[in-house]
């Protein structure tokens, strides 16, 4: 039986992937190598995973404001996440993800979505309706 | 969101496709965060250097340049990511430089003034107290927003562009009263002395803050600290925390008092040395050798290039430690003309003008370099790098020239 969590509604298309999630922040600059798709900073609980193509459920955003270029910059090689959820976006993650068409969702009804979501959940986003089904494995 | 005739007008491409795509980009992202409304601002400043931009950045602005798109109203731009004039020893490509070149004649095309700088409100115009504005670089948004009393989001790049074009921005976030009254209280008993300490007192409270939601007030600071340590301080604070506004009691100018800001009604949490050290701790590493010391992040104000020059004076660095400044050119020729610049060159050090060392391809000029340990006394430039294959480190600006004089971090 699918699980539907509420949030906020968010931006970009409706997307359905596989959840990487970590109880961290993001910053596109200070936390990924681009070139190679991959979580860089050796303090990241994601260090050394891939987020080419996952839902990537993260708590929020950190640091600066280069990370609303980047999102655009990775999508345009391909190697970037389907999608990014959060507790709390900041403006600079909506910023980028509405450049970059990349699904964008944060504020969930039901509490802390890196606990409501788990690393390999079978995962559709649906900013619009400010929805997030997960389906069982 | 409620648009008036004319927002309606660009939306319909009446003014040009460039504007058009900018107000749409505003809509989105205001109805994301609940505005209403638009709010017109005064000034725009966008983030834009070409690592972050890549090849579809730059062609993205290309598009608009070849469109005939202009700006609305004046609109400046932070640090490059190449120094044109001395990019080959830093080891940077010519690839990077001719997106660097294309960005720079688009962006001149649509009438964007290229000022290079993220110390802005030293250096060109700060805002007054109610000025709505759309600053991009963290560092700017949080002193205009805490110091200046202006009111700016953080605006990455496409949404500073797109505020340019426009001239108004979604009325959401530190445009709204609401979103500007202290959430966090923190209390301070040991005043900074010197930059560094300021930056790692912005990083302690920015980490426990730990929101672009979060407004920290701060009691207890009991002397104001000069523009280059708010500076440092509120740098690193939106470095860690994501945080774009802060109040210091009796000092900035929305909380003569605490009540200013409904901060007396919190609960207060002491910063204490622990909290400090802890900070500090990780990028503690005296004795070990530095590949390079690094003055940036913020760029330097004319004063802070005067300290580093006197610093230099007479001495000569280590030869296998490099220096590096970053500085706008609005400073630089000042301090080339008072003779700060050739104190530096003539310790061995290299001024670099209208870039910011992070943001100057960090990694591949690192590699190219052999720099693997950096030394600086911003706290912020310290948090980015480590993503970056550097193992950075923290000193004071005094101890950061005598380390690099001997080599090793003293």
């Amino acid at each position: 039986m699918p699980k539907l969590l509420k949030c906020h509604v968010g931006i970009g298309p409706k997307v359905r992937g596989t959840a990487l999630v970590a109880d961290d922040n993001f910053s596109a600059r200070y936390d990924l190598d681009r070139i190679n798709g991959v979580f860089s900073r050796p303090q990241h609980k994601l260090y050394g995973q891939s987020y080419r193509d996952v839902i990537l459920v993260l708590n929020t955003a950190k640091g600066g404001v280069a990370t609303a270029w980047m999102l655009h910059e990775m999508t345009s090689r391909g190697i970037s996440p389907k999608a990014i959820l959060l507790n709390s976006a900041n403006t600079i993650l909506a910023q980028g993800a509405a450049l970059a068409n990349l699904a964008m969702c944060d504020r969930f009804e039901h509490g802390d979505v890196t606990q409501l979501i788990a690393t390999g959940d079978d995962v559709e986003v649906n900013p619009d309706a400010g929805e997030v089904t997960l389906y069982p494995a | 969101m409620k648009l008036s005739e004319k927002e309606r007008s660009m939306r319909a491409g009446e003014f040009g496709p460039a504007c058009s795509w900018a107000i749409n980009h505003q809509i989105q992202v205001g109805r994301m965060f609940d505005a209403e409304d638009m709010v017109e601002v005064s000034q725009a400043h966008m983030m834009a250097d070409p690592e972050s931009l890549g090849a579809a950045g730059v062609a993205f602005m290309e598009r608009f340049a070849s469109q005939g798109a202009r700006v609305a109203i004046p609109m400046i731009t932070d640090p490059r990511g190449v120094d044109l004039s001395y990019y080959k020893p830093l080891g940077q490509s010519e690839e990077m430089a001719n997106l660097e070149r294309r960005f720079i004649a688009a962006c001149m095309s649509i009438g964007i003034m290229m000022t290079d700088t993220c110390i802005n409100y030293q250096t060109i115009m700060p805002p007054l107290r109610g000025d709505h504005v759309a600053y991009g670089d963290t560092g700017v948004v949080i002193y205009s927003n805490s110091i200046c009393g202006a009111r700016s989001n953080f605006e990455g790049g496409p949404s500073a562009l797109a505020a340019g074009l426009t001239g108004r921005t979604p009325r959401y976030g530190l445009h709204l009263d609401r979103h500007r009254r202290a959430t966090k209280r923190y209390v301070v008993s040991h005043q900074p002395n010197d930059l560094m300490e300021w930056g790692i007192l912005g990083a302690t409270i920015g980490r426990m803050s730990g929101s672009y939601w979060e407004v920290p007030v701060i009691e207890g600071i009991s002397k104001a600290p000069t523009s280059d340590q708010a500076k440092h301080m509120g740098a690193a604070m939106a470095s860690y925390g994501s945080t774009p506004l802060f109040h210091m009691v009796g000092i900035t100018p929305e909380c003569a008092a605490i009540e200013d800001v409904e901060g007396h009604v919190l609960e207060p949490r002491e910063i204490t040395q622990e909290d400090l050290h802890d900070m500090y701790q990780p990028f503690g590493a005296v004795g070990e050798k530095v590949d390079v010391v690094v003055f940036a992040a913020p760029q330097l104000s004319l004063v802070e290039m005067g300290q580093v020059a006197a610093l230099c004076d007479g001495r000569r660095r280590h030869i296998n430690t490099d220096l590096i400044v970053c500085t706008p050119s609005q400073v630089y020729g000042d301090a080339a003309r008072m003779g700060f610049v050739q104190k530096i060159e003539d310790f061995g050090g290299t001024v670099l003008t209208g870039t910011c060392f992070y943001q100057q391809y960090a990694r591949e000029i690192g590699e190219a370099n052999g720099w693997k340990r950096l030394l600086s006394n911003s706290a912020k430039i310290v948090n980015i790098l480590g993503g970056y294959g550097y193992l950075p480190a923290l000193a004071s600006m005094e101890a950061c020239v005598a380390s690099a004089e001997k080599g090793v971090i003293v």
